[in-house]
């Protein structure tokens, strides 16, 4: 037995395990801040399982339970059923259709007995495995534009499943999947082009349609002039400007308009205008929506809401905060959702400046030390797949983060091990502990 | 390839880091630079709990209070909580109509939000509390609020006192933002003049609330909690048993009674014609009696106390008489030949008396009250040939009767006090163009003309007479409980005397208080003699006119009286006027004696309880004021009409109205659902029944909104 324990923990990368712990720790901490009440007695409701924090404590159990599972099997394992996860995943996502139960307007999940499970955040580890797999192939070509698209296709096909269950943060989430593309030749271009669109789009919400057609317009007629030369020598490169030029206008012209009337939904019409502070317009009201408030004589915006009140927590936080269990904000109900999607909140207002920039310098941490095993790695699998922990880490991160300090709009997806939610504990806990499982056989080739 | 593509490495690097950045100065940008968020997170999650402190209380000069403290209680109610409702239930428990219900239940949540507590019924009825409190467990999200109220346990007092209700903007705004919405200020009479005293201190409670605006409990365990400082009394020199008399005596009368003590100015008591009763400003029919009385065109809400210009007339003789005797125009002695009205200007000054010596010196002409006497007393105090120049001489005249408290201003310490008027040069240049001579304006010498008093003016005249030309500016407020070094500026200007005419000699005055004794005890005031006292008094009988219909007309004249006693110890002085009620020695005369008997003697004589009978029950509502009403109301009516063209209100009911009683008038058809507050105008007018309608749920269900 003796011999076997210490094979387990050979090569194990105990940073990466540390900062897990402390993560999980400030996530109960967090939870317990939020959802104890004044004179329970600690010891005894932590062990209860009737309060949230205890059943987060429960989950933690779990997940370090499964934890040591993964660490305990054999690192071959993953590469050689990738695939066969990753086909689960999909046949789970399918099985949702007839099967889910509808819980607070989401359709993606699904329940049997006292057990609730969201297929689609399992499907992150799948994904990510089997996007490794496909990219670790030796004979495989990244540079050809087949390949990109077949890889293309294993990111995006969960992801258009889930927006069909109604969970357009989660499928969000896929698309951080092309940073391990990028990682692994996908030309850069195509991020650009990514990159640009998503400020054509934000410019076309912000800008009245007209100037900002003309502000195209005037961009085109410039690159056009100061590209005269190659027009001359290949006529090619005019009309390839001028189809860029007729897309950017198509996309502002028609492109939004029909994305807000017709693919987003109430919600989310609202959500994306309250981060960006601006009014519905009107073409885009559904239903109830856009009611002009009686008091203040604007649009009321129930996203607006959240977003204020939750800058607001976080703003009063101050420099050192007001300590676990002091913050009015978050103590007393003020912030929607504050156990799982908010509950950074929570930090904000009990620890201050100092508190979040802790939490978040953990989380860089947590994320450079995974590239930095990626780097290290010998096995292509191994690294498209740290990549792939490290992309999916950082979108959650980063856009949970910033929907409660209002620079993204609110997409309901968990702040990594720190949220409420048994399922997306055990999620990360998954996908981080097949890398250190992997990582601890780094020496070995793996296909 | 995965060597080549290191690189990438650190782009993908670097754009984490970069993202970070950008969340991280955000964070800073909310936490450290901006301070708006924890303000707001203080207002979201700690309440500011107003406690408010007990009104302060106005005791009389004998400790009684005129006004005291009551619990009333508010109907509120919370939108969000009320579920599983029975309306109709609620609706009959609380005589509303369903729509009704739900008009107040929408305001409610349009003023104070779903969650937040709003008043749906202020002020219950009695009965209204009872019901509800037997029913409440049915109706969840329905609370009874207490609620301090003013009551008067003597019925009186309303025009001094005045009242309480709500803040409105205007108020907030003046105090510096002091007041806050739901506040209770004074709004007129001494719980204006005195709010700060009266008010005490708001206490403040910092409670902490959840997102549903319950409160969880002391911020900071009441830390920052300050708490309230009840109000503090005032003693008054109010005698609480002569103001009920005094409002006895002017039931179903315009006029005024005023009654001073002349050693400290304080006021003993002060009633106006039409009186009402102050409770009726309380409570839950208050906004509905308050635009009744707004309406009536014999303005009841009026103190005419302090608001009420007359005519001296007569009452004005001693002044000039003591005007003359100092500017040294006369003795006590002159003597004016009266054959029966004054001729001298050319144009007859009619005096009721002709002969016999009746103005043979001065003291015969007070007692007489001979006009010609006194219009050409005043003629010479203006031409004084040692001022010889006429205008200088008005002038010194005008001077007189500023120090008299005529024309200005006395500084009571009720809110909007007239100054009467004492006309001067410019009006008169401007009136004539200049050319006018003491002829022009001669009966300004008894009290008519454009000369105009108000009662306290006139009583405090007689003060001064009384003191021999010093007086205290009249007041209410005697002390404050508790009273510090601070409340010294209240009161300061009340407890100075003012010496302003002590230069007139001993002899001028004890001329013009003989004949005032005179008026009594021979003269024309023998009506308010009493046995064992010596009164001073003076008759007067002022001519007025208004316009009506557009046409001027004369109207019955004003009873005027004013006197002080005891002559040679002054105890109290009054003035007292009746509109349009006739002689001044018929009615002013009669009231004034029964106060200061009631004053004087703490007891009436037989001949005055009488009297009080007689006079309390006559109605001397002058007869004008019903064409008046009506003419006012017909205009209003129009105005209203065309104001509102739209379906609403008074077209509804004039259609309402046709349709219940065709043949009749609207007007009348109206006035079936609830009579018309003013006591029957010739054709109540719709207008009234709609304006007062500040309660709609109180009309029954009737045909008009069948038809509807």
């Amino acid at each position: 037995m003796s011999q076997k324990k210490a094979e387990i923990s050979k090569g194990v990368d105990y940073i990466l395990i540390i900062v897990y712990l402390v993560l999980v720790a400030t996530g109960l901490m967090a939870i317990f801040g939020v959802t104890y009440t004044e004179g329970d007695p600690v010891v005894q409701s932590f062990i209860g399982y009737k309060t949230d924090y205890s059943r987060q404590f429960f989950y933690a159990c779990i997940s370090l339970v499964l934890g040591l599972f993964i660490l305990l099997t054999d690192s071959k394992f993953f590469p050689a059923t990738a695939n066969l996860w990753y086909a689960g995943g999909i046949l789970l996502l399918l099985l949702v259709f007839p099967f889910h139960s509808s819980v607070k307007g989401t359709e993606s999940i699904i329940r049997f007995g006292g057990f609730q499970f969201q297929p689609a955040e399992f499907c992150k580890v799948t994904v990510a495995l089997a996007l490794a797999k496909y990219l670790s192939d030796p004979e495989l070509d990244f540079s050809k534009t087949r390949s990109q698209l077949i890889a293309t296709a294993i990111v995006m096909a969960p992801a258009i499943l889930t927006i069909f269950q109604k969970e357009t943060g989660l499928a969000l989430v896929f698309c951080s999947f092309f940073f391990v593309m990028y990682r692994e030749g996908l030309p850069a271009i195509i991020l650009v082009i990514g990159f640009a669109i998503a400020a054509l789009v934000v410019a076309t919400l912000l800008m009245d349609k007209n100037l900002l057609a003309v502000i195209l317009t005037v961009i085109a007629a410039l690159v056009v002039l100061f590209s005269l030369r190659q027009i001359r020598r290949d006529k090619a490169v005019l009309v390839k400007i001028i189809l860029i030029w007729v897309l950017c206008v198509g996309i502002q012209r028609f492109g939004v308009p029909f994305l807000f009337e017709h693919v987003l939904g109430k919600h989310q019409v609202e959500r994306i205008y309250s981060t960006i502070g601006k009014e519905i317009p009107q073409e885009y009201l559904k239903g109830n929506m856009g009611e002009i408030d009686a008091k203040t004589g604007k649009q009321s915006n129930t996203a607006d809401y959240n977003v204020k009140q939750s800058k607001i927590a976080v703003g009063s936080g101050g420099l050192y905060g007001k300590g676990l269990l002091s913050g009015t904000q978050t103590r007393y109900g003020f912030v929607p959702e504050q156990r799982t999607d908010f509950i950074f909140d929570t930090i904000g207002e009990g620890f201050g400046f100092v508190g979040s920039i802790t939490l978040l310098g953990l989380y860089i941490l947590l994320l450079f030390r995974i590239i930095r095993i990626a780097e290290r790695q010998r096995s292509t699998f191994s690294r498209c797949y740290a990549y792939g922990v490290a992309s999916v880490f950082f979108f959650h991160i980063a856009v949970n983060v910033a929907m409660t300090i209002g620079l993204a709009p609110v997409i309901g997806i968990p702040l990594p091990l720190i949220s409420y939610g048994g399922t997306s504990l055990l999620t990360f806990t998954i996908l981080l502990f097949i890398l250190i499982r992997l990582d601890a056989d780094r020496q070995m080739v793996l296909r | 390839m995965s060597v080549f593509n290191k690189s990438r490495s650190y782009i993908i690097r670097i754009i984490f880091l970069s993202v970070f950045i950008v969340i991280i100065a955000q964070l800073a940008n909310l936490q450290l630079v901006s301070n708006k968020y924890l303000e707001l997170a203080k207002n979201n999650a700690v309440f500011q709990k107003i406690v408010y402190p007990e009104r302060g209380i106005i005791f009389d000069r004998n400790g009684k209070a005129v006004l005291n403290n009551t619990i009333m209680f508010d109907l509120m109610v919370t939108p969000a909580e009320v579920k599983n409702f029975d309306t109709t239930a609620f609706c009959n428990l609380m005589q509303i109509d369903t729509t009704e219900f739900r008009t107040r239940i929408v305001n409610a949540i349009i003023k104070n939000s779903r969650v937040r507590p709003s008043i749906f019924h202020s002020l219950l009825t009695p009965e209204m509390q009872a019901r509800f409190e037997e029913n409440s467990w049915r109706f969840p999200g329905f609370v009874l609020q207490q609620r301090p109220v003013r009551t008067y346990p003597f019925n009186v007092g309303a025009h001094i006192l005045g009242y309480i209700s709500e803040v409105d903007g205007k108020d907030i705004e003046r105090s510096g933002n002091f007041y806050r919405m739901g506040d209770y200020v004074g709004k007129n009479g001494l719980e204006y003049s005195y709010e700060r005293v009266l008010m005490g201190q708001r206490g403040v409670q910092y409670m902490i609330k959840d997102n549903k605006n319950r409160l969880v409990g002391h911020y900071e365990n009441g830390e920052f909690d300050t708490t309230a400082i009840a109000g503090r009394g005032l003693k008054t020199h109010l005698d609480v048993d002569l103001q009920v008399l005094a409002e006895k005596l002017l039931a179903n009368k315009v006029g005024s009674v005023v009654a001073l003590d002349p050693k400290t100015g304080g006021i003993l008591a002060m009633a106006s014609g039409p009186v009402f009763n102050p409770n009726d400003l309380t409570g839950p029919e208050k906004n509905r009696n308050y635009a009744k009385m707004v309406l009536n065109v014999r303005a009841p809400l009026l103190n005419r106390g302090i608001k009420g210009r007359y005519p001296p007339g007569s009452t004005f003789k001693p002044l000039g008489g003591l005007v003359a005797l100092d500017e040294g125009v006369i003795t006590p002695a002159y003597g004016y030949p009266c054959g029966g009205g004054y001729y001298a200007c050319g144009r007859r000054v009619g005096c009721t008396h002709s002969g016999g010596g009746h103005a043979a010196n001065l003291r015969l002409a007070i007692a007489n009250s001979c006009n010609s006497y006194f219009v050409q007393v005043y003629r010479m105090a203006v031409d004084n040939p040692r001022i010889g120049n006429m205008r200088k001489g008005f002038e010194g005249w005008e001077d007189y009767m500023h120090k008299f408290g005529l024309g200005v201003r006395l500084g009571v310490d009720l809110p909007s006090e007239d100054k009467g008027n004492i006309p001067t040069i410019a009006a008169y240049d401007k009136e004539y163009r200049g050319a006018w001579t003491s002829c022009t304006n001669l009966t300004l010498g008894i009290g008519q003309d454009k000369m105009l008093a108000t009662p306290l003016q006139l009583a405090n005249a007689m003060c001064i007479i009384a003191n021999k030309g010093s007086y205290y500016t009249p007041h209410f407020v005697d002390s404050i409980d508790g009273e510090t070094a601070a409340d010294a500026p209240i009161l300061a200007k009340y407890r100075q005397k003012h010496e302003v005419l002590t230069h007139i000699s001993d002899t001028a005055y004890n001329a013009i208080i003989n004949g005032m004794n005179d008026v009594v005890t021979r003269g024309t005031a023998r009506v308010a003699m009493i046995p064992g006292i010596d009164v001073c008094a003076k008759t007067g009988t002022a001519e007025n006119y208004t316009i009506l219909d557009r046409r001027r007309i004369k109207l019955k004249d004003n009873s005027m009286f004013v006197c002080f006693a005891p002559k040679d110890n002054p105890k109290i002085a009054i003035a007292v006027a009746v509109e349009n009620a006739g002689y001044g020695a018929t009615w002013a005369g009669p009231i004034a004696r029964i106060l200061m008997e009631k004053f004087l003697l703490d007891s009436l004589t037989n001949k005055s309880k009488a009297d009080l009978e007689r006079i309390s029950n006559t109605n001397l509502m002058p007869s004008y004021y019903d064409r008046l009403q009506y003419v006012t109301d017909s205009a209003r009516a129009e105005e209203m009409a065309r104001i509102r063209k739209d379906s609403t209100g008074l077209r509804r009911y004039l259609k309402g109205g046709i349709k219940t009683a065709p043949g009749k008038d609207t007007a009348q058809a109206g006035n079936n659902r609830k009579p018309a507050p003013a006591p029957a105008p010739k054709k109540p007018s719709a207008l009234i029944v709609f304006m007062t309608e500040d309660r709609k749920y109180t009309r029954p269900v009737t045909v008009f909104e069948e038809l509807i």
